[in-house]
């Protein structure tokens, strides 16, 4: 596996974590269509919520909040969609999510959480 | 999560308006927006601010910033804005304190690197803060001179972001001075031109001072190489000096020209001579977003002189009137109306015919009297009618000009002197009026009972209007060069010679 992969992988886990410890239950990980891929399916208080996971190892070329471009949330729109259509444990309120994770190797790695950026 | 907000000041003309510079850092993905009527340049800030903050050691919250120019009504535009949106944007993330940059108006164009550069319109910008009862504002430092020339505000001059900030209490270090950006070239100190230099022109330097004496505009007529340029040019010398208002209002033009404006007021009267191919919008001034001042707000309060007056475009001419008639100039555009001063005393030069031969001895014009007729039907009735001196200026024989060398005539100093006797004279005459020129004075003043002159004395102006050869609002002009005449000899009030001489001043050209 790439190195970047590899990180994206450890950014997720821990996004699932911090996830799970807010109250969360987590729907599903990794969903795939031919449109893309939806990183974390999360639901809490009947809202489900398209999370995008965006890490870095440090904050040197820009924050993880910067790498979400506008075609990366147009994108996400068109997934939310797919999966209310899709899944059977649909609810009324969708969302979309962003978590960022600065993981440096040599300190314990910092996850922020921004909600409905849509 | 928090709001920042300090102060700036939007330029419109010369007056400007205190705006509001709030920066809101909300939950949401990095954006950064300004709002409130920006113009490019504003909008633009954001590259500015973005990198001047980092490379100052302080960090942008990955938030959505947004910053408000409130009011958001009121069109914006230039660079000044970048030091307030930069300082708000890092009281709202705390790292200043809100409440000490909520005190000061500020002012200045950033740097990717942090530092402020020299920015236009600092003076006026000054001067609108005092104007609006603020006490304190914060300038770059290469303005802090131009700055200081306003009194009673507190000037805090910085020379980087990072400066502004440790002022407004940042934890950081100090940064190494920033080498001021290399000076936009000042205007030269204007050299006074000596007035002794013209020769054998007695009648016209004599009109030149009763010009300058009465605030009286100047119409000079006469062919090339007369020395109608050289006398005009000499006019802003023998002028009394800027009074510290008006100073700065010259001033406060050219710095929004982007001139850099030095520590000491110039107090010489500016002298402006476009081009005759000078459109409307270089003269009275024009621009579609900023609005810039043309070459009659920057004459304001001194000259402003139209050589080759014919040759100027009708349409250029009579843009003139309005501002000759109030003293202001003010340009619409579609979001914005300013102002400028354009106080100017204006000189008008013109050849007696296009090829400029006309009437000079030993010479021979060519041109049809038609040609004649068309050249000065270009300067239009209205304009010569706010023209009350019309001199005519002849070569200079060579024998008039060894006979002038011999016996030195008027020099720019003796002139001054005269100049300013004479208008202390007719502002004490005039107090209690609105008007402190004889230029100013409207006619049916200067014939009402009070300063009515005897019929004696102004038998030669009675009879050239019963001839028709003097209409009234002329007689009108005669009246008022009489009574500088008048005060220029320090005499009480005009006799029959000074009528007489008035009305040789204003024969040179038929209106």
């Amino acid at each position: 596996m790439a190195r970047k992969d590899e990180l994206g992988r450890r950014g997720e886990d821990l996004a699932v974590d911090f996830l799970e410890r807010a109250g969360y239950e987590i729907l599903a990980r990794n969903w795939r269509t031919r449109t893309g891929e939806v990183d974390i399916v999360a639901r809490m208080d009947g809202i489900t919520a398209i999370v995008e996971v965006k890490t870095r190892t440090s904050v040197a070329s820009g924050h993880p909040f910067e790498a979400v471009t506008f075609r990366k949330l147009k994108r996400l729109r068109a997934l939310a969609a797919e999966w209310s259509a899709s899944d059977p444990r649909r609810s009324a309120v969708l969302r979309i999510d962003v978590v960022g994770v600065v993981a440096p190797a040599d300190a314990p790695a910092v996850v922020e959480h921004l909600t409905g950026v849509m | 999560m928090a709001v920042g907000r300090t102060w700036a000041v939007s330029l419109l003309g010369l007056d400007g308006a205190i705006v509001e510079v709030e920066t809101d850092v909300s939950a949401g993905l990095p954006r950064f927006t300004i709002i409130g009527l920006a113009d490019r340049a504003i909008s633009e800030a954001e590259g500015r601010v973005r990198q001047a903050i980092v490379n100052s050691d302080c960090t942008l919250p990955p938030h959505r910033i947004t910053v408000n120019l409130s009011p958001a009504g009121l069109p914006k535009n230039g660079t000044a804005f970048d030091l307030g949106i930069a300082l708000s944007c890092l009281a709202a993330t705390g790292a200043v304190s809100a409440e000490s940059i909520g005190r000061v108006v500020h002012a200045g164009e950033l740097g990717l690197d942090g530092r402020l550069r020299p920015t236009p319109g600092i003076l006026p910008i000054v001067r609108a803060a005092r104007r609006a009862g603020r006490t304190v504002v914060m300038v770059p430092s290469a303005n802090a001179a131009e700055a200081s020339l306003v009194p009673d505000i507190e000037v805090v001059a910085v020379d980087s972001l990072r400066a502004a900030a440790i002022w407004h209490g940042a934890e950081l270090e100090a940064g190494e001075p920033v080498l001021d950006a290399p000076a936009a070239p000042g205007r030269p100190s204007a050299r006074a031109l000596e007035l002794g230099d013209v020769l054998g022109q007695e009648d016209a330097v004599e009109a030149l001072v009763t010009a300058a004496a009465g605030g009286h505009h100047l119409f000079l007529l006469g062919p090339p190489g007369s020395g109608k340029t050289m006398l005009a040019e000499r006019l802003p010398g023998i002028l009394p000096p800027l009074s510290t208002e008006a100073a700065l209002d010259v001033c406060s033009v050219r710095s929004l020209g982007g001139e850099r404006v030095g520590a000491s007021l110039d107090t010489v009267p500016p002298f402006e001579s476009p081009h005759h191919t000078a459109t409307a919008a270089a003269v009275v001034g024009g621009g579609s977003g900023l609005i810039r001042p043309g070459a009659v707000a920057r004459a304001s309060h001194g000259v402003l002189f139209l050589d080759e007056a014919p040759e100027f475009a009708r349409v250029v001419l009579d843009c003139l009137r309005q501002p000759l008639e109030t003293g202001w100039i003010t340009i619409h555009r579609a979001n914005a109306i300013a102002r400028f001063p354009a106080r100017v005393q204006l000189v008008l030069a013109a050849n007696p015919c296009p090829c400029g031969q006309y009437g000079a001895p030993e010479s021979s014009c060519q041109c049809p009297p038609a040609a004649i007729r068309r050249y000065f039907s270009r300067v239009s009735g209205p304009l010569l009618d706010r023209i009350d001196l019309q001199v005519t200026v002849r070569r200079v024989s060579s024998a008039a000009a060894r006979a002038a060398g011999e016996r030195p005539g008027a020099t720019t100093e003796t002139a001054r002197v005269r100049v300013l006797e004479a208008r202390e004279r007719a502002e004490h005459r005039l107090r209690g009026t609105p008007w402190s020129l004889n230029a100013h004075v409207p006619g049916s003043w200067l014939r009402s009972s009070p300063v009515a002159l005897a019929p004696a004395t102004i038998r030669p102006l009675d009879r050239g209007l019963e001839r028709g050869a003097l209409t009234m609002r002329g007689y009108d002009r005669v009246l008022r060069v009489a009574w500088t005449l008048a005060d220029l000899r320090g005499a009480e009030r005009p006799e029959l010679d000074d009528v007489s001489r008035a009305l040789f001043l204003r024969k040179g050209i038929a209106a």
